[in-house]
């Protein structure tokens, strides 16, 4: 009772380590991308100040979603869900193309990615869908939500955006392991066979010829890395590799500086900071993902009821699928999938999304300590 | 309390599986941590290997070819800039895209590009693709680099011969290593793209001119651009040359060819320097040392003219009638004849079945040895000639030098035919007949000479007996030490007569110009010797000269030596399909000897000073 008084008396929740490990992070992303992108001219602005940019408008969508009420926002999760499908489908015929892929709508001088926005719309449908009765038995535990999902991850995977549709079939997996199924081996499985397979891949992929892999690959993402011959995974190695304990320095690394790694400042931003800051400095980065992984946890379970609760861990799975993937892409221990670090890479879709998703949680937090709602 | 629609045991549930998350999550942050230092920590220094030798290129930096220069110091190979164009294949995205970029770009041609970039060796190492480029064209380029990742402009020497065509033959041409020279050991500190000389003397001194590449790394980012550069040893500058030749006495003699085709050579009898060795028609090696296509290549080699043929060296002709010199020495020497002894010329000789004409119908009735040469009467040699055997003239022919080369340092230099009985056997698989010594003894039938060796004969002579090997350089620069090292002459060999045999023979020459069949070789600056020579080159003759097809007309010939008393220079003229020697040999040979003369062999030359020389821009990147 008392350590819910004194939380309440301050900033309703507004818990202060949370928000410091978010900041701290994204200050890593701002100057990674600063120091990869330094010369690099996009249009008039630097990256990194339209990073910093996308940061204000994703600090704006934070403060809105902790101030909110997520059991407002869980009633219109079926309507964002059918817009956010509806966008998904036009950007299949409308959407910008780069690098052989369809992913973005263009509005103005900016555009944005529906695909990173459908993954929290996801958790939120799923939370809505579980949380509203007792689903029971597997047809309205499993096959119904995954009726759910599947439009969204066919539309997604048709773009194709093979990391985004990862994280659709990862937030299903993760929101039918909290609620549970008859066997929980199924759900566990899953979750962990996806996280876990970045470790599996090396011995399997390693054992394959690389007309092999090309072809697979090709299959499963073409386009992504058109020489086909896992020139950004070998150079992503290197960069990371060649970093050692210290790393070269701010601007020292001459992968990421010199052009060798390709996706410097986006999805091999990991690559750019290991090789600038070594693996003394992945070790803090990734002490702070855990940090705020952790506290997510934590808020959920205490969240106050099954919504709170089932969004908080779907959060926090898609949090930690996305973290995972990355750096196990960027270290060689997967295939490369094209999936953002959170908060760290340069993206005005994924900055704003995760940071909504943080709100939310906080949001979470903060309602647990207030009676009425 | 909470409102929930599960019931109490089920959220609880979710209690402990958010607890098996946690514990899932420090696994694989553990895992992940795990492989980071697997790959910084373990395999780290690794990988900064990988990384420094992703970032920096090793470039070769092409030496400067040494220079050449004539024996007075006039230039007549030199460097200049030009643009050479580099792809580096480790920076090429897709191969066949930037080949036809390039094609459109610079209108190359695809399958030429393709193979140059298929030639086997590291993906480091830049290929040159394209040199002598234009400045419009390696502009081009520049702005497009962007979009053509691996592609390098790089500024390098050309090869250049300020004096266009003159000296072709002897100074020969450079061109790019081909893929069966760099299998040689001769060539094997060089590599693709390394210029080299493929003919002549740049070819046979290559070794000296060459220099030694040196080497720079250059930190490229992954579009192949420069970012820094070091130099890792520096390029040895090649060692420069100095020609025997005299740049005027060889215009000279290049323009009395003209149109026609045939050579010029002029030596030093003394030491066996090559002043003047011309040969036309001529190619201009600046064009051969750059690029050709497949076209050019076809139209040159098939010029009928054959301008890629030193005919100097070259080119094998029957002597004709000079070969009746070493016939005189040989009549002397065997004691075949006495110098006063006389033959009976009626304009014909009897042998077997056939009658040999002399060149004179009527013939020059009751002749020695002097007159002989002098009214070059071929009966008189028919008769020597019959009398002494093909044996004994073949061993004289030898001893001036004729059936082997003279061992001018050029490549492929021709070796003639002294012919034997042994060697008809040996190559035609036939008997000697008889009648083929009395052919041979005025210079035709099977024996042929290069007009160099004609020069040697005549060069030995006048130099009573002592015979030099050619030679076209006499002095080696060294660039590294600054040492200028004198090239000794080189005897090749002794024609052992009695000094009154040569004092006979020189004699009989210089009457050939004051009032034999050379008159026109006269000159009132200087005494010449000399002897005219007509090579047959249709057997049959029916008619007027007039009347028959150029090409199958004679070649005149025409050797001399001056001043008579103490020779300085001698000549050898050949005209191709010119006729007579003595008209149209003899007055170029003259001319030759009456410049030569005159020249004040210290006055400071300038080659493009020579009239008829274009001058060559060096400051500016025009497409010559």
């Amino acid at each position: 009772m008392i350590d819910r008084l004194t939380e309440h008396r301050g900033l309703d929740g507004f818990d202060i380590r949370y928000v410091s490990l978010m900041l701290a992070i994204l200050a890593i992303g701002v100057l990674s991308i600063y120091s990869v992108t330094q010369g690099q001219q996009n249009g008039l602005t630097p990256y990194y100040l339209k990073q910093l940019m996308w940061i204000g408008l994703g600090a704006a969508a934070f403060l809105i979603m902790w101030a909110s009420d997520y059991h407002q926002l869980a009633r219109f999760a079926y309507p964002a869900y059918a817009f956010i499908l509806l966008m998904l489908v036009f950007v299949l015929f409308e959407g910008r193309t780069s690098k052989g892929a369809q992913r973005w709508i263009a509005m103005g001088p900016l555009s944005f990615q529906p695909s990173e926005f459908a993954k929290l719309i996801l958790v939120l449908v799923l939370a809505h869908y579980y949380s509203k009765a007792p689903r029971v038995g597997w047809l309205q535990r499993v096959i119904v939500p995954g009726l759910l999902v599947l439009p969204g991850l066919l539309l997604i995977l048709k773009q194709p955006d093979l990391g985004s549709g990862l994280s659709f079939v990862a937030i299903y997996a993760a929101m039918l392991l909290m609620v549970g199924v008859r066997s929980q081996a199924i759900g566990f499985i899953l979750l962990f066979g996806i996280m876990l397979f970045p470790f599996a891949w090396e011995g399997v992929w390693g054992s394959l010829h690389d007309y092999q892999r090309q072809r697979i690959m090709a299959f499963v993402d073409p386009g992504y890395d058109p020489s086909g011959k896992g020139y950004h995974a070998l150079q992503s190695k290197i960069a990371i590799g060649s970093g050692e304990l210290l790393g070269k320095g701010l601007y020292g690394g001459t992968q990421s500086q010199l052009k060798f790694l390709p996706e410097g400042h986006t999805d091999f931003v990991f690559a750019v900071f290991a090789e600038e800051w070594g693996f003394l400095g992945v070790l803090v980065l990734l002490g702070l993902f855990v940090g705020l992984i952790w506290l997510s946890l934590e808020i959920a379970s205490k969240a106050k009821d099954q919504l709170g609760a089932l969004l908080a861990a779907g959060i926090v799975a898609m949090l930690c699928f996305c973290v995972v993937v990355n750096i196990g892409m960027t270290a060689g221990m997967f295939p490369i999938v094209g999936i953002p670090l959170p908060l760290v890479s340069y993206g005005g879709s994924a900055t704003i999304m995760t940071m909504a998703s943080l709100g939310l949680l906080l949001n979470v937090k903060r309602k647990r300590l207030s009676l009425f709602y | 309390m909470l409102s929930t629609n599960y019931p109490e045991t089920e959220f609880g549930d979710l209690h402990r599986r958010l607890f098996a998350l946690r514990v899932g999550l420090l696994l694989v942050v553990g895992l992940l941590g795990l492989r980071l230092w697997h790959l910084q920590i373990l395999e780290g220094p690794y990988y900064r290997d990988l990384s420094e030798n992703n970032r920096t290129r090793q470039v070769l930096l092409e030496p400067a070819r040494g220079l050449i220069y004539d024996r007075n110091g006039v230039l007549l190979a030199n460097n200049v800039s030009s643009f050479s164009l580099y792809v580096t294949l480790e920076d090429v995205k897709d191969r066949e895209v930037l080949i036809q970029q390039l094609s459109e770009l610079l209108g190359l041609d695809p399958t030429l590009v393709r193979k140059k970039l298929a030639i086997k060796g590291s993906k480091l190492l830049p290929r040159k693709i394209k040199d002598r480029m234009t400045l419009r064209d390696a502009t081009l380029v520049e702005s497009r680099r962007l979009d053509m990742p691996g592609v390098m402009i790089q500024v390098e020497s050309q090869r250049n011969y300020p004096g266009g065509l003159i000296a072709s033959h002897l100074l020969g041409y450079v061109g790019e290593i081909s893929a069966d020279q760099l299998e040689k050991p001769e060539f094997a500190d060089l590599h693709q793209g390394s210029i080299v000389g493929q003919y002549g003397i740049e070819k046979s001194y290559d070794r000296h001119m060459r220099g030694m590449a040196g080497q720079k790394n250059v930190e490229v980012d992954a579009l192949g651009h420069e970012k820094k550069s070091s130099v890792i040893e520096k390029p040895q500058a090649g060692n420069d040359l100095y020609l025997t030749i005299d740049v005027r006495l060889q215009k000279l003699a290049e323009d009395l060819l003209g149109e026609e085709q045939g050579a010029i050579v002029a030596l030093d009898p003394n030491n066996g320097d090559i002043l003047a060795m011309a040969s036309r028609p001529a190619f201009d090696p600046n064009v051969l040392s750059r690029e050709l296509t497949a076209k050019q290549w076809v139209e040159i080699v098939q010029d009928e003219g054959r301008p890629l043929n030193n005919r100097a060296s070259q080119g094998q002709y029957p002597p004709g009638s000079i070969f009746k010199i070493p016939m005189a020495v040989a009549a002397l020497e065997t004691k075949t004849m006495s110098p006063s002894s006389t033959v009976h010329c009626t304009g014909g000789y009897q042998f077997g079945k056939r009658l040999y004409r002399d060149w004179k119908a009527g013939g020059h009735g009751y002749v020695d040895l002097h007159n002989a040469l002098v009214h070059s009467c071929d009966v008189y040699f028919y008769s020597i000639g019959q009398r002494m055997g093909i044996d004994v003239i073949a061993e004289f022919g030898k001893d001036f030098g004729l059936g082997r080369p003279t061992g001018v340092e050029l490549p492929s230099e021709r070796s003639g035919i002294m012919p034997t009985p042994a060697w008809k056997q040996k190559v035609k698989r036939e008997q000697w007949l008889p009648g083929e010594t009395i052919s041979a003894a005025i210079g035709q039938g099977f024996v042929t000479v290069t007009p160099l060796q004609m020069a040697s004969i005549i060069g030995t002579v006048a130099n009573d007996g002592v015979n030099y090997r050619p030679r076209l350089v006499q002095a080696v620069m060294d660039r590294a030490t600054g040492n200028l090292q004198e090239l000794p002459a080189v005897p090749r060999g002794k024609v052992n007569a009695q000094p009154e045999t040569f004092r006979i023979i020189k004699d009989a020459l210089a009457d050939v110009v004051t009032k034999g069949t050379a008159t026109r070789a006269r000159s009132s600056m200087v005494t010449i010797g000399g002897k005219t020579g007509t090579a047959q080159v249709a057997a049959l003759r029916t008619g007027p000269e007039e009347s028959i097809p150029k090409k199958f007309r004679d070649h005149a010939w025409f050797v001399a030596f001056a001043p008579v008393e103490s020779p300085k220079i001698v000549v050898a003229v050949l005209a191709e399909h010119m006729g007579h020697g003595g008209v149209a040999a003899a007055p170029l040979a003259k001319e030759v000897i009456e410049t030569y003369m005159k020249l004040a062999p210290q006055a400071p030359v300038v080659i493009s000073e020579l009239s008829g020389v274009s001058r060559h821009d060096r400051s500016s990147f025009k497409d010559s």
